[in-house]
C-alpha cells in the first residue's frame, strides 16, 4: 500500500525490519528512517549504470579518431 | 566505460542547413551563457538539454537534485531583461548568439518565470553575502529565466582548441588507450610538487589521469589560462608518462560555490567517462564561507553520483622524512613541515621569483616566469 504526494510516497516495511533499521541508524548520520531507506535505495537503483558502449557510426569514428590524431593525442 | 550522468550522453548539436532560423527574436548572450550552452550540447553537462525550468530549480535548491531525483547541485539558468522579452511567449524560440564563441542557438521558450535571488544565493552559496563572487554574479542577473531545451546550430574554432576535447572525445580517447578506470583531477592553478603528489598518488590504482583546468571567467589574482595550461605541458612532458596522462580544458566559470560545486565538478568529469574525481582541501572555496572539509563530506549525500570521489587532506613536504607527506601519513611536528601555500607561491612568482624546488618543479617556475602577464587583473 503506498500513499503519494507530490515529491514523496510512503512505502511499507515489516515492522520488525524498521526496528532493526531503527536501532542501526541510532548514532548515525541518518536522521530518520525514511532518510537511510532512501540512501540505500538510491545506492541499489545506481549500481547498475557500470559499462556503456557508445554507439559510434562508423563515419563518427573515423572523425573523432583523425581530430584525435591531429591534435596528438593518439598516435 | 562508466555511463554518463542520467544514463545517456546529450548531443544537442544539428546541422544549420537543416533548418531555416530567419525570423526568430535574437538575442546576444553573454560569453559564459554561452559557454553553458555548449556544455548542455556536447553532453558535459548532461543530462541537461537545456536551461531550468522551475519544477528543476526548486528541487535542485532544495533536494540538491533534478526533479526525476538525479544528483544535481549547480543551477543553469539563462535570464532576460523583462522589456527585452515582453513579447517572447512559452512555446517560442528565441535565437541566441555571441561572438566571441561563434555560436548560434535556439532556445526552445518552454517556461518564463521569475525567481528569489535570495533564496539561490542562500541554498547554493550558503550565504546572502554579496563580497561572495558566486552570490555577485545572481544579484547582478536580470529579472526573468527562461527554461528550455536549447538546440546548438553553429560555433567557431576557439583559443586552445588542441586541448578542447568533448565528452564523445575523451570517451573515445580512454577507450583506445585501454583505459578503464580514470581519475579526473580539476583545477585552476599551476601545478605544484603537493599537486603532483595528489596526481601520482591517484594514478598509482587507476589506468589514467585526466588533467582537466577550467579556462574561463576567473577572479583577479588567479593565474591566466595560459600560464595554466603552459606549466602543465611542461610538467606532463618532463614528469608524467605519456601513455597514462591526458590533459584537456573545461570552457565553464568557477561558481566558488564550495561543496555543491565539487559535486558539479564531479558530475562533469564523469560525463567525460571518468570513473573518479579527486577532490582536496576547500574545493571549489573562497574566502572563509566553507569548512575545509565541507567538499568531501557532501559526497555522503549522494550514493547515487557515480563517480568515485577521492578525498585528499592537506600535505606538506615534511623535512625529517624527505618527502611530501599528508596528516595520516607522517608523524613528525608541524615545524618539520613546508606547506605547499598557493598563496605563498604566487607571491614568490609575482615577484619575479623562483620557487624552492620543494615547492615547485624548476622547469615549470621557468615556464610561469617567461609570461609578462601571469595573473588576471
Amino acid at each position: 500500500m503506498e500513499k503519494e504526494s507530490k515529491n514523496y510516497t510512503t512505502i511499507s516495511i515489516p515492522t520488525p525490519l524498521a526496528k532493526k533499521i531503527k536501532e542501526r541508524i541510532k548514532g548515525t548520520g541518518f536522521t530518520s528512517l525514511s532518510s537511510y531507506v532512501t540512501y540505500v535505495l538510491r545506492e541499489i537503483i545506481s549500481s547498475d549504470r557500470e559499462e556503456n558502449e557508445e554507439a559510434f557510426t562508423k563515419e563518427d569514428e573515423e572523425k573523432v579518431r583523425d581530430r584525435l590524431r591531429a591534435l596528438g593525442y593518439l598516435e | 566505460m562508466i555511463k554518463p550522468h542520467g544514463g545517456q550522453l546529450v548531443d544537442r548539436n544539428v546541422k544549420k542547413k537543416d533548418v531555416d532560423l530567419e525570423g526568430y527574436k535574437t538575442f546576444e548572450i553573454s560569453t559564459n551563457t554561452s559557454e553553458d550552452i555548449l556544455n548542455i550540447a556536447n553532453g558535459i553537462f548532461s543530462p541537461l538539454k537545456g536551461f531550468l525550468c522551475k519544477n528543476d530549480l526548486n528541487n535542485i535548491l532544495n533536494e540538491k537534485r533534478l526533479e526525476n531525483d538525479t544528483p544535481w547541485t549547480i543551477p543553469i539558468l539563462i535570464d532576460f531583461d523583462k522589456n527585452d522579452i515582453k513579447d517572447i511567449k512559452e512555446g517560442d524560440k528565441v535565437l541566441l548568439t555571441n561572438k566571441e564563441t561563434g555560436i548560434t542557438s535556439v532556445l526552445d521558450v518552454e517556461e518564463i518565470q521569475s525567481y528569489d535571488k535570495k533564496s539561490i544565493a542562500q541554498n547554493v552559496y550558503k550565504t546572502q553575502d554579496v563580497n561572495h563572487p558566486g552570490v555577485a554574479n545572481i544579484y547582478n542577473m536580470k529579472e526573468k529565466l527562461i527554461g528550455g531545451k536549447i538546440t546548438v546550430y553553429d560555433t567557431k574554432v576557439r583559443e586552445y582548441d588542441k586541448y578542447n576535447l568533448t565528452p564523445k572525445e575523451t570517451r573515445f580517447l580512454f577507450k583506445e588507450k585501454g583505459w578503464r578506470d580514470i581519475v579526473a583531477f580539476q583545477t585552476r592553478n599551476p601545478p605544484h610538487i603537493g599537486h603532483e603528489y595528489v596526481q601520482k598518488t591517484a594514478l598509482t590504482f587507476v589506468d589514467g589521469i585526466f588533467i582537466n583546468p577550467i579556462i574561463g571567467k576567473k577572479k583577479s589574482g588567479d593565474f591566466t589560462d595560459d600560464v595554466i595550461l603552459a606549466s602543465y605541458d611542461t610538467l606532463m612532458k618532463h614528469y608524467y608518462l605519456k601513455e597514462r596522462a591526458v590533459m584537456s580544458i573545461l570552457r565553464t566559470s568557477m561558481k566558488y560555490a564550495g561543496p555543491r560545486e565539487a559535486i558539479h565538478h564531479a558530475i562533469m568529469r564523469k560525463n567525460f567517462g571518468c570513473t573518479h574525481f579527486i577532490v582536496g582541501r576547500d574545493h571549489a572555496g573562497v574566502g572563509n564561507y566553507y569548512g575545509p572539509y565541507d567538499a568531501h563530506d557532501i559526497f555522503a549525500e549522494f550514493p547515487d553520483l557515480g563517480i568515485v570521489p577521492l578525498f585528499f587532506r592537506s600535505f606538506s613536504r615534511c623535512t625529517k622524512c624527505d618527502s611530501v607527506v599528508n596528516d595520516k601519513i607522517c608523524p613528525h611536528d608541524q615545524k618539520y613541515h613546508i606547506n605547499f601555500a598557493g598563496k605563498k607561491i604566487r607571491e614568490i612568482l609575482r615577484n619575479g621569483q623562483v620557487p624552492s624546488e620543494d615547492m615547485m618543479r624548476k622547469e615549470v617556475s621557468e615556464t610561469i616566469l617567461k609570461f609578462d602577464k601571469t595573473f588576471v587583473e
